[in-house]
């Protein structure tokens, strides 16, 4: 049976287990029906060119595991930023765990999804926001389909969060190939302010399909910081379907630090809705081995004076590849819309390939648009120059792609997030520099 | 210090030194000077240990010792100093990170641990002083957008943080107005000791007035075809190459 069939019959059995007489069942319906007509995306669409599922989809993943794993802190310490005071959702092979987590209800609402699906003072917020924001497409849809656990985030007005949420996903690879679907949805209402660190992680080298789903809302003046870290292991695929709706004055910054697992596609997508909105996409993408990463992203300028950021910076090494589309609309009303976009690639082997690619639909008539992709190799007489300084080559190299990247770092607002990004960096480059950038 | 005995080296199976033979002994100057296109660059950069210049006869000695062998940063780390010609931007790295990390892997190389962050500040702006560097400079990007001149003067602030045995200066007084020749000239004179040695490579008498050489070679065509005193610097200044061309070629 291939994975399609096998989820389409997985829904019957998991329609056993919820609650079907609701709002957010009645999506669901609609979702696995979509998922059903359009199935999984292939190269023949415009958008999935340079990205194949085929080989991840052959695996015989499991889509509910059937026994609860627990782990030990001190086992995974390592990849939570444990040296701040955070809140923590924590997810281990797609099931909460209470004993990794650190979720609060005073004042605001840092929990589950599957709370939040099931109780009814979250019931409004549900039907405002749940899947307002995310496309018809098929992986989001077939998420939707699934939609059972995850974070839920919601911060009333006038709040500012003083600790940074991380969400973490840990699989543990007891069940062999496992496909996990968490479904996420963060509001923040009028100027209030949140950071978000989101992490994946696989604990075995068994085969593991995340296809997740974030939806995240910036109401009035709200300030939203997400980050992600992306460092899997060479078996681990993750499809991050991210969807911003911005109101106005709202400001949204996503960081993607990619470096990798086996393939990974981000589908980041923010909707300006409301005037003087900024949006900022910043990425680091290193990997090597066979590894491949997709960033497909969309800024929709919807309304007058609104801004968006897009810095992407790539290096890739061994016979990675990369991709980057990175596309741009602009809507007729959207007067005086600043929209920038760079994406920068440092190919440091013969064999690694990046395709990349701006799209810009423009209808309005008076907007500031620039985008820029550059391809190179590490610069030789600079390397040339710092060796003759007395910098050993392989430092050199290093100093050079940190520097590359620093522009990326610097935006990052949680220096011990910075500092271990850095770390992450340096161990990937195989050295030890003695600053910070 | 250094000696080098019919050096041949190529690039892209091109020739371009076709026996250079020189002797740099502890204390002295030399003045390299030559026509365009002479090779004089690309001897600094052999000597400085460029990979893609392939040495095909004759050898390099330090202080006694082959460096063919050695990468660009081995023989930076024994003590070789080259100033570029044309300095190389590096856009996200401070001069002082720079200066900071080119020390420490120096003294890495050596078994010494790194230069505490005080006495490092302390020798920066001591040597910053020195070549009248304003302070703000240094926490700008390595050379992005540095005016010609501020190119060169970083390279002898870099020279004098790393206190180097042969310092080779490529063409440090092109781009200089008089006032900064004066100040980097007076740097490098600073520097001097009868320990180390320097070879300046460059065009102009004018950087000899104030770096005074004991011997003056004419690099041409790949090769030293004359040496002399620094009256030789004065008599070229006054006649050119032409007559050594022909004497040459003769
Ligand atoms: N990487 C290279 N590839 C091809 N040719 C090169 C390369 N480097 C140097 N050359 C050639 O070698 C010759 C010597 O160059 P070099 O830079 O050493 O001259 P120079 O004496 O320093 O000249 P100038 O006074 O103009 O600085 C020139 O003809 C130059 O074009
Ligand atoms: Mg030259």
């Amino acid at each position: 049976m291939d994975l399609k069939e096998k989820l389409l019959s997985s829904y019957l059995v998991f329609e056993d287990h919820v609650d079907i007489d609701t709002y957010v069942h009645n999506l669901r319906n609609d979702a696995i029906k979509i998922f059903e007509d359009k199935g999984f995306p292939t190269k023949k669409e415009e958008a999935w060119k340079y990205t194949s599922l085929n080989k991840i989809l052959k695996e015989d993943y499991s889509v509910f595991p059937k026994q609860e794993n627990a782990i030990e802190y001190n086992d995974v310490k390592k990849y939570f930023i444990h040296d701040i005071d955070s809140y923590k959702i924590v997810f281990i092979d797609g099931k909460y765990s209470s004993h990794l987590s650190q979720t609060t209800h005073d004042g605001m609402d840092i929990c589950l999804m599957s709370a939040a699906l099931t109780k009814p003072k979250y019931r409004l917020i549900i039907e405002n926001y749940f899947n307002k924001a995310a496309t018809k497409d098929s992986l989001p849809s077939l998420n939707t389909a699934f939609s059972s656990e995850g974070a839920y985030i919601h911060i009333p007005k006038n709040k500012m969060v003083e600790k940074p949420i991380q969400i973490i996903h840990f699989s543990t690879g007891n069940e062999s190939a496992l496909m996990l679907q968490p479904r996420n949805l963060i509001v923040v209402d009028e100027n209030s302010h949140v950071q978000i660190i989101e992490r994946h992680q696989s604990l075995t080298n068994s085969p593991v399909l995340t296809n997740s789903v974030t939806e995240i809302f910036t109401n009035k003046r709200a300030i939203v910081d997400y980050y992600k870290i992306q460092n899997d292991s060479l078996n681990a695929s993750l499809i991050d379907n991210t969807f911003i709706k911005q109101k106005q004055e709202s400001v949204a910054s996503v960081h993607t630090f990619a470096f990798g697992g086996n393939l990974v596609r981000n589908n980041l997508n923010f909707y300006q809705h409301g005037e003087r909105i900024d949006s900022t996409l910043k990425g680091v993408t290193i990997i090597g081995d066979k590894q491949h990463v997709d960033h497909n992203t969309l800024v929709h300028h919807i309304e007058p004076n609104c801004e968006s950021h897009q810095d992407y910076k790539g290096i890739f090494g061994e016979n990675s590849t990369g991709v980057f589309n990175g596309k741009i609309i602009v809507e007729k009303e959207a007067q005086k819309t600043n929209a920038f976009q760079a994406n920068n690639n440092i190919l440091i082997s013969d064999k690694a390939t990046i395709n990349t690619k701006p799209q810009l639909e423009i209808f309005a008539d008076d907007v500031k648009c620039s985008h820029g992709c550059t391809i190179g190799q590490l610069d030789e007489s600079a390397l040339f120059y710092m060796q003759s300084r007395g910098i050993p080559k392989k430092e050199a190299k290093a100093l050079l792609m940190y520097a590359f990247s620093n522009n990326v770092l610097s935006s990052v607002k949680i220096p011990e997030m910075k500092q271990r990004i850095t770390k992450i960096i340096a161990n990937k480059l195989g050295v030890n520099l003695g600053f910070d950038l | 210090m250094l000696k080098i005995n019919n050096l041949h080296a190529s690039v892209e199976d091109k020739s371009i030194l076709k026996g250079v033979n020189l002797e740099v002994k502890p204390g002295e100057v030399h003045a390299i000077m030559g026509p365009n296109g002479s090779g004089k660059s690309t001897l600094a950069a052999v000597i400085a240990g460029k990979e893609e210049y392939e040495v095909e006869k004759g050898n390099i000695l330090f202080e006694g010792e082959d460096i063919e062998e050695l990468s660009a940063e081995e023989r930076a780390h024994k003590g070789v100093f080259l100033s570029f010609q044309y300095p190389v931007e590096i856009p996200g790295v401070s001069v002082t990170n720079f200066i900071k990390t080119a020390i420490n892997e120096s003294r890495k190389a050596k078994g010494l641990e790194d230069m505490p962050a005080k006495d490092m500040l302390k020798l920066i702006r001591e040597k910053a002083d020195l070549l009248e560097i304003d302070r703000k400079f240094l926490s700008r990007s390595l050379n992005e957008g540095f005016s010609g001149g501020e190119k060169k003067r970083n390279e002898i602030f870099q020279m004098a943080m790393l206190n180097p045995k042969l310092a080779i200066l490529d063409e440090t007084d092109s781009g200089l107005d008089i006032d900064a020749l004066r100040i980097v000239a007076n740097g490098v004179n600073k520097l001097k000791s009868k320990d180390n040695a320097v070879v300046v490579i460059t065009h102009y008498q004018r950087l000899l007035d104030h770096i005074v050489p004991d011997f003056v070679h004419v690099l041409y065509n790949g090769k030293i075809v004359k040496s002399g005193t620094k009256e030789l610097a004065h008599e070229l200044e006054e006649k050119g190459y032409d007559w050594i061309k022909e004497e040459v070629n003769a």
